[in-house]
């Protein structure tokens, strides 16, 4: 019994995080047709703000607060990837609708320079750059609509950006001159420290649950309430599901596409920075931290099939139970006498990467029988 | 008038070939023995270029999976290189087997004994993986974005068993192969190298012109049917899952002969060759290059490569801007790639632009109805 706990629980600790990180992905594949290869970077990025939010809490303005940063760093990471993915949707995959593998390679591109960007510049003025985005994409909707209509608009916005890069710059210089370490570039990888509430242990019914595992357990839970929430009570929600289901039409009755594709790719890249944020509390966190992830996402999505987001959820689990069963060799446990021949081959999957073979060979298989998925969407398209 | 319909004179075409080739054998007496190393190794590369236009170009099947059957042609030529010259090593087998206490020979590695069979495996074990998987994803009618993660995912699992298996295949280390011989000669000499670069430009010479036999005739014409519109051709009465099924083995050939090639070259071959972002860059080649021109795959592949060792020399960090920037440029602003823009329209359009070219007369009417839509 106690075993079996342990296996679920774990099972499900990485589920969560292949769930969380999955979501993001599976929302804007779904509903958009867009393969994103730099989905593993915007939780990059989540994460290492992550890693700034910390820092500039350990500032001694912000000091009382400090327990409390892991909260504000999931709302900053939202921001944050969310605002990288709109400027990526505004600016590249807009002209790719349509030709998924044509996005898939555009988008491997900007994974590249995602990377090197945050190896070569200072963080402090990434930062700052992020911030200027922000302020430039956001604060010409906030003027009142009779500046929008009037024939200046454009100089309006043009101030705007000039007020957002001042910011930037101005922020940039004041975090790097108040926090040394984010003043360098540089290639190596840093580590989050949890705050002292989340790290030990919380024992439950004779089990020792880590509390960082169990906060992205929580982590995961709620984006997945939130979003499902979104998706299907909000007005926007109900346009992005009419756009899913039938683009050409919604357009005909009035619902602006364009909006619905930069809220969704805006909504998906959001929570691959708070994947970011559940990752940081994992390990360390580099440049290459969403590289790791990226291929077992699309594995979930794959899986789960595409565009339906309990498909998603129940493939992450899967995958996380059957990681920690292969993995760790607990057939093994559970059955000790078990034939020698069977034991062996048991045992020579029981490594991380070795389970990791184990498990997309046997999705491939499971493709064979279903090969759209747990939840195939119901279409009589050829192409379907 | 486009370049690709220029009929060029029988003299011009045997000129530039006695060139090409005078060029091929004079080559390491004019390059520095690094430069033509590097050199060779890029012409190895460009053959699995070749394969990957033929999928992706001909056929519209993206494979991120390509490192695959690179790497299972270099392991092929590395294990028997290793094992003949091994009969000073305890066991009479190769060194590295002893640092992990193995003591007999896993059992596949006893077929590589032989000269013969590993000329054959080279090509046909990569062609037969790349058949099975290709086989089992596209009998499903799995295919688009789905097949391209099925290849990443499988990629990875290749990647995975390599790099854990100390015990069979050296794992993460890789097998070497420059201080191996290979018919009484040391196959890191400078020598053996000069060779090896004749064989692979002779190899990529071959290989483009089976390249283009393959897609020449009724079955070039069927697999460009498949990628425009793959039910149609079902329609048709053809069943695309032989087609891609042969294309795709077609292309894992390919891509192991080039990685034996490259391997003999670079002296090593290790798990190093299935990662994701070797792959992809693989396709990247034949983008740049031009998708659907057999010439510019192995143009692409030779010249981003040459161009990656010069800035990687000069400037380290940049390269990775670059690649990035190039990857988005290609995508978005040259779909055809550099070669398909020289042979479309691309050349008279950007004359056109500077006013150095007149514009060619289009239908009148078709303004005038752009107009009355607004």
């Amino acid at each position: 019994m106690e075993l079996l706990l342990d296996s679920l629980f774990n099972g499900v600790a990485i589920g969560s995080v292949l769930l969380v990180a999955a979501l993001g992905l599976a929302i804007v594949f779904g509903l958009m047709g867009v393969i994103n290869l730099a989905h593993g970077e915007l939780m990059m990025l989540g994460a290492y703000t992550t890693y700034v939010t910390q820092l500039i809490f350990k500032l001694p303005i912000l000091k009382p607060f400090y327990n409390s940063y892991i909260i504000v760093s999931i709302f900053l990471a939202f921001i944050v990837s969310g605002v990288v993915g709109i400027l990526l949707e505004k600016t590249i995959i807009r002209k790719l609708y349509g030709s998924p593998l044509e996005t898939l390679l555009a988008t491997w591109g900007v994974s590249l320079i995602l990377q090197q960007f945050v190896r070569s510049v200072p963080l402090a003025y990434g930062t700052g750059l992020v911030i200027s985005l922000i302020i430039g994409l956001f604060l010409p909707t906030t003027f009142p609509s009779k500046i929008k209509e009037s024939i200046n608009f454009k100089y309006f916005k043009f101030s705007s950006w000039i007020l957002a890069a001042l910011t930037g710059v101005l922020t940039g210089s004041v975090i790097s001159s108040s926090v040394s370490k984010l003043s360098r570039a540089s290639a190596r990888n840093v580590d989050v420290t949890a705050p002292s509430w989340m790290r030990g242990q919380i024992e439950i019914i004779g089990t020792a649950f880590p509390k960082t595992r169990l906060m992205i357990i929580v982590i995961t839970l709620i984006s997945v309430i939130a979003i499902t929430l979104f998706l299907n009570q909000s007005a926007w929600g109900m346009r992005i599901r009419a756009v899913t289901q039938n683009r050409q039409m919604s357009d005909c009755l009035g619902i602006s596409t364009e909006k619905v594709d930069i809220i969704t790719f805006g909504i998906g890249s959001g929570l691959a920075g708070v994947a970011g944020v559940a990752v940081s509390l994992l390990g360390s966190v580099g440049p290459n931290v969403g590289g790791n992830y990226i291929v077992g996402c699309f594995m979930v999505v794959v899986l789960g099939g595409v565009g339906n987001l309990l498909g998603t959820v129940l493939a992450s689990f899967g995958i996380g139970i059957m990681t920690d069963l292969i993995g760790a060799g607990r057939l093994l446990s559970i059955w000790p006498d078990m034939p020698l021949p069977l034991s062996n081959t048991i045992n020579f999957f029981a490594t991380t990467s070795m389970a990791r073979v184990m498990i997309f060979a046997l999705i491939v298989i499971f493709l064979q029988f279903k090969p759209t998925g747990l939840f195939p969407q119901k279409g009589r398209m050829v192409e379907n | 008038m486009s370049l690709s319909k220029i009929k060029f004179d029988k003299k011009i075409v045997l000129s530039f070939w006695i060139i090409l080739i005078a060029l091929i054998i004079a080559a390491p007496t004019l390059l520095p023995v690094f430069r033509l190393n590097l050199l060779g190794r890029y012409l190895s590369l460009s053959i699995v270029a070749l394969g990957v236009d033929l999928i992706w170009g001909y056929t519209g099947l993206l494979s991120l999976g390509q490192g695959i059957f690179f790497a299972l042609g270099g392991y092929c030529a590395a294990m028997y290189l290793q094992i003949t010259s091994s009969s000073e090593f305890p066991n009479n087998i190769p060194e590295f087997f002893a640092l992990y206490g193995v003591e007999k020979l896993p059992f596949f590695w006893e077929p590589f004994k032989s000269p013969v069979f590993t000329f054959f495996a080279i090509w046909i074990i990569p062609a037969l993986v790349a058949g099975l998987i290709g086989f089992l994803v596209f009998r499903n009618r799995i295919k688009g974005v789905y097949f391209s993660i099925l290849t990443q995912a499988s990629l990875l699992v290749f990647f995975n068993f390599f790099n854990g298996q100390q015990k069979l295949i050296n794992g993460t280390n890789g097998l070497k192969t420059d201080v191996t011989q290979l018919f009484g000669q040391m196959v890191g000499s400078e020598s053996m190298q000069r060779i090896f670069f004749w064989i692979t430009a002779t190899l990529v010479i071959a290989a483009w012109f089976f390249a283009k036999w393959v897609v020449k005739g009724r079955f070039g014409n069927i697999l460009i049917g498949i990628r425009d519109d793959e039910p149609r051709v079902r329609f048709t009465g053809y069943n695309p899952v032989i087609f891609k099924t042969i294309i795709f083995s077609i292309a894992g050939g390919l891509a192991g002969i080039s990685g034996a090639l490259y391997t003999v070259q670079s002296g090593i071959v290790s798990p190093q060759f299935m990662t994701v972002p070797f792959s992809i860059e693989m396709v990247i080649w034949v983008a740049v290059g031009g998708r659907g021109t057999l010439l510019g795959a192995i143009l692409g592949a030779v010249f981003i490569n040459y161009a990656k060792s010069l800035v990687s020399e000069a400037l380290p960090a940049s390269w990775m801007f670059i690649q990035g920037g190039l990857f988005i440029l290609v995508v978005t602003a040259l779909p055809e790639g550099v070669l398909g823009w020289i042979q479309g329209d691309g050349p008279r359009n950007l004359l056109q632009r500077f006013g150095l070219k007149r514009k060619i007369e289009t239908y009148p009417s078709l303004e005038i109805n752009n107009k009355e839509q607004k």
